[in-house]
């Protein structure tokens, strides 16, 4: 691989195809162009493996059947009532449809699945999910133990190894490099060992920087889900979608956001409040705790508001696990018991675990169609034209295969769905673009301006604040002001506030000018993205005046598809909003009409 | 509470040396106070760390003489002032942060990865739960790097043995049902060096995070090579 200099004394390196970000979408994607034989260079800002896919516990869905008949079309109904019906059918079906053929291929890769009786891939319940269209409870969820993520990442990362794909380690993507005629070629990112820029040139550039949950305070996110590949869109003057949609995950460990498994009530676990109450059959009085997510964490919300929350401060309820015994905990359950006893001080196997919603995912991002390209439009006309050479899957784009809220299970079906599918489309795309083009003059002065004013040292006297400071500060307005339960005069002033916020990160003081190795600037670099998400999350929640999914507002607490089935579509330049039309027709089967979400 | 901690940034120090610190621990975890440190104390002081939970394998650093995971390493279990000094034997980048480029190129030596050359049949590859219990204590790995950075015979011979992670990984696939590579593993890891350095010191079980047996893995290919020569 031969370095060149760009004008501008920067080096430049040259790729097929970028992908920015090593998780399980990036992954996928880069197998399928690797074994395809184009060059293909993951860029990662941390070692592929301790990307946040890793962290997935209770594991991807697919109709296998393999404990409980099942058919893709049963999955491709819940995942669309799930999503409130805000999902784009046609992608909900091909992914679907897909399904058993990325998980058995992932099997084949190597993946340690779980296993029935029978040797074939063990399968669990988890929330949403039914037979037959609403029947009875469905066990689709394919599992390695409760460390699916771990066992996917790691086969994804081992069979790149054998492909031969290109990593960038420890690098940070800052921007994307457009030309004229809108084009994407590439991105300048730092090299986080030395500091100095580089420019990867690539004729097709795949986002897969994951999710942004760390723009809530209590998170069951890693510290690195901060939003990058949604900040380099909106710089880019492209929108975010949905963005108003935060999943917010029912068992986070209390008081520190430590993911607790849906797969957990799967195997039989229960939510009780302060008086031992199974509460769930209230609100959901046919599915109980294996209700959706938005259902299950807003129930728990009401119990604590009401009065029946457990503990001294009466802030949380109880997961209890302790009929399970500890054969089976031990076997299914084992990483989360290890997390129980370390954070919560507690083993499941004897005491409830403390609990509460926390954030956990982000079903907006990047806009794009079900072959991962990036697609906008003009505002009234088509919002399906692609932006050349752009491409963007997993967590941070927006099928949307999961709409207001999305089923546990099929993030990691996402992921492997929709990284093959990405890749399958950049090879035609790079048949038909054979050759780089040029690169625009000054390809990197934006980045470069952006870091000199976070270089510069703050003006005598102006006290410039922390990244880190400034983001617990970002965090906990968030989660004040743009929560489980939204209300209009919160969410004004939280904007207002969030204006104010701004001002204060323009004048942020990194304290670390260091070249090698500066981890305060790449906060600050992270901050930059997490508050753009967190503006596109708060101006698009503002705008909806209805309650569809995650996105509940007091004010308007009913579903309004005469209004609102439609995405929502963010813009940086002056908080601009536009609208686009779900698309209801499913590629070869009936459409599900939106109708009442009961459980 | 009190802490030494190794600093050493290459653009301004020729030495490194021990600083410091004292901070009211932030939240129960050490991550949380180093967290602490450098958002309220210091922002230069340097580390990784993503997850917080202990899956990732970020934040692997030498903690009171013993290699372990911040972000679930009880800051109440620890002995002041709590001495943090980065993975030993590696080359250091910056203060708690190490340069893992040959701990990285040793895993991928050890081809870490499913090869079966049997045609893929229209469904999963069958694997009984026996078999697949053979790979647990293997598959766990998160590649902190503690262990094989804990191995006295790693830090004597760092560029010939391989160390108790690449081996662990190893063993992971020549112990799985669906593998029909092993031969050619075993051919590869036949090496005075490569392998047999390993002499059963164990610190590598002793500090690991996810409390998995590298030594007992080593063992399994020992003895594996022995059974194949007679």
């Amino acid at each position: 691989m031969s370095a060149s200099e760009s004008p501008g004394n920067i080096p430049v390196r040259r790729f097929d195809t970028l992908v920015v970000g090593a998780g399980g979408a990036g992954l996928r994607a880069a197998l399928e162009l690797s074994r395809a034989e184009a060059s293909t260079a993951v860029l990662s800002k941390v070692f592929p493996t301790r990307s946040h896919t890793v962290a997935a516990q209770g594991g991807i869905n697919a109709a296998l059947g393999n404990v409980a008949d099942d058919r893709w079309i049963w999955h491709m109904y819940d995942t669309i009532k799930g999503s409130d019906y805000l999902a784009d059918q046609d992608a909900v079906e091909y992914m679907c449809r897909a399904a058993r053929r990325l998980v058995v291929e992932l099997e084949h890769e190597g993946v340690p699945f779980s296993r029935t009786e029978e040797g074939y891939v063990y399968q669990r319940p988890f929330g949403g999910q039914s037979r037959e269209f609403g029947g009875d409870q469905a066990a689709r969820t394919c599992a390695a133990a409760d460390r699916t993520g771990h066992a996917i990442l790691h086969t994804l990362y081992q069979q790149n190894v054998r492909a031969g794909t290109y990593f960038f380690d420890e690098y940070l993507a800052l921007d994307l490099i457009r030309d004229d005629e809108g084009c994407v070629l590439g991105a300048v990112a730092m090299a986080m060992a030395t500091g100095e820029l580089v420019i990867i040139q690539a004729k097709a550039t795949l986002i897969a920087t994951g999710g942004a949950g760390r723009v809530y305070r209590t998170s069951t996110n890693a510290h690195i889900n901060t939003g990058d590949g949604l900040g380099l869109v909106l710089r880019a003057g492209l929108p975010a979608q949905d963005m108003e949609f935060f999943q917010f995950h029912p068992t986070g460990i209390a008081g520190h956001g430590l993911l607790i498994t849906e797969g957990a009530r799967g195997e039989g676990g229960y939510l009780v409040n302060a008086n031992g109450e199974r509460f769930m059959e209230r609100y959901a009085p046919h599915a109980r705790d294996l209700a959706s997510r938005d259902v299950v964490s807003r129930a728990m919300v009401t119990e604590v508001r009401e009065g029946r929350g457990c503990g001294p401060d009466g802030d949380h309820v109880l997961l209890r696990l302790d009929h399970l015994g500890e054969a089976l905990i031990s076997q299914r359950l084992p990483g989360i018991r290890e997390s129980a006893r370390r954070f919560a001080k507690v083993d499941p196997v004897v005491a409830p675990i403390p609990v509460f919603p926390t954030s956990h995912y982000t079903m907006g991002g990047i806009p794009t169609n079900r072959f991962g390209e990036v697609v906008v439009g003009p505002d009234g006309a088509d919002h399906d034209e692609a932006v050349p050479g752009l491409y963007a899957i997993g967590e941070c784009a927006c099928v949307s295969v999961h709409g207001a809220n999305r089923l546990g299970g099929n993030s990691l079906l996402d992921i492997v769905v929709f990284g093959r599918a990405a890749g399958n489309r950049i090879q035609d795309f790079l048949a038909r673009n054979r050759y780089h083009r040029p690169l625009p003059e000054g390809a990197a002065e934006a980045t470069r301006a952006r870091l000199a004013e976070l270089e510069a040292p703050p003006a005598a006297g102006s006290g410039g604040e922390s990244p880190g400071r400034l983001r617990r500060e970002l965090q906990t307005l968030m989660e004040t002001h743009f929560g489980v339960f939204r209300e209009p005069e919160s969410m004004a002033a939280g904007i207002e506030r969030l204006e104010e916020l701004g001002e204060r990160i323009r004048a942020m003081d990194m304290g670390d000018r260091g070249a090698v190795f500066n981890t305060a600037r790449v906060e600050a670099l992270e901050l930059q993205n997490l508050y753009q998400v967190g503006l596109a999350a708060a101006h698009s929640a503002r705008a909806r005046t209805e309650s569809r999914g995650a996105h509940v507002r007091r004010d308007h607490p009913e579903r309004d598809d005469a209004h609102w089935l439609k995405h929502s579509l963010y813009y940086l330049d002056h908080h601009r909003l536009a609208y686009k039309p779900v698309r209801m027709q499913p590629l070869t089967v009936d459409a599900f009409p939106p109708k009442e979400r009961v459980y | 509470m009190r802490l030494r901690i190794y600093r050493y940034d290459p653009e301004h120090d020729r030495e490194p040396y021990l600083q410091d610190f004292e901070l009211a621990p932030p939240g129960p975890m050490l991550l949380d106070v180093l967290e602490g440190l450098k958002e309220e104390v210091d922002p230069t002081l340097t580390f990784r760390r993503s997850c917080r939970e202990g899956v990732c394998g970020s934040d692997g650093m030498n903690i009171n003489g013993r290699n372990g995971l911040a972000c679930i390493t009880p800051v109440e279990e620890l002995r002041e002032p709590v001495t943090l000094r980065p993975l030993p034997g590696q080359p250091v980048v910056k203060d708690l942060v190490v340069d893992l480029t040959r701990f990285y190129e040793q895993y991928r030596s050890v081809q870490p990865y499913l090869q079966n050359d049997e045609p893929r049949p229209e469904h999963e590859r069958l694997q009984s739960p026996a078999e697949r219990a053979e790979l647990d204590g293997l598959y766990e790995c998160i590649l902190c790097a503690c262990c094989s950075t804990a191995c006295p015979s790693y830090w004597w011979n760092p560029d010939r043995f391989l160390g108790p992670a690449a081996l662990l990984q190893a063993y992971r696939f020549i112990n799985d049902s669906r593998d029909t590579a092993e031969g050619e593993r075993l051919d590869q890891l036949d090496d005075a060096f490569k392998l047999f350095r390993c002499r059963t010191i164990m610190n590598c079980a002793e500090v690991c995070p996810k409390g998995l047996n590298p030594t007992a893995a080593i063992g399994e290919i020992k003895k594996a090579l022995f059974k194949r020569q007679t």
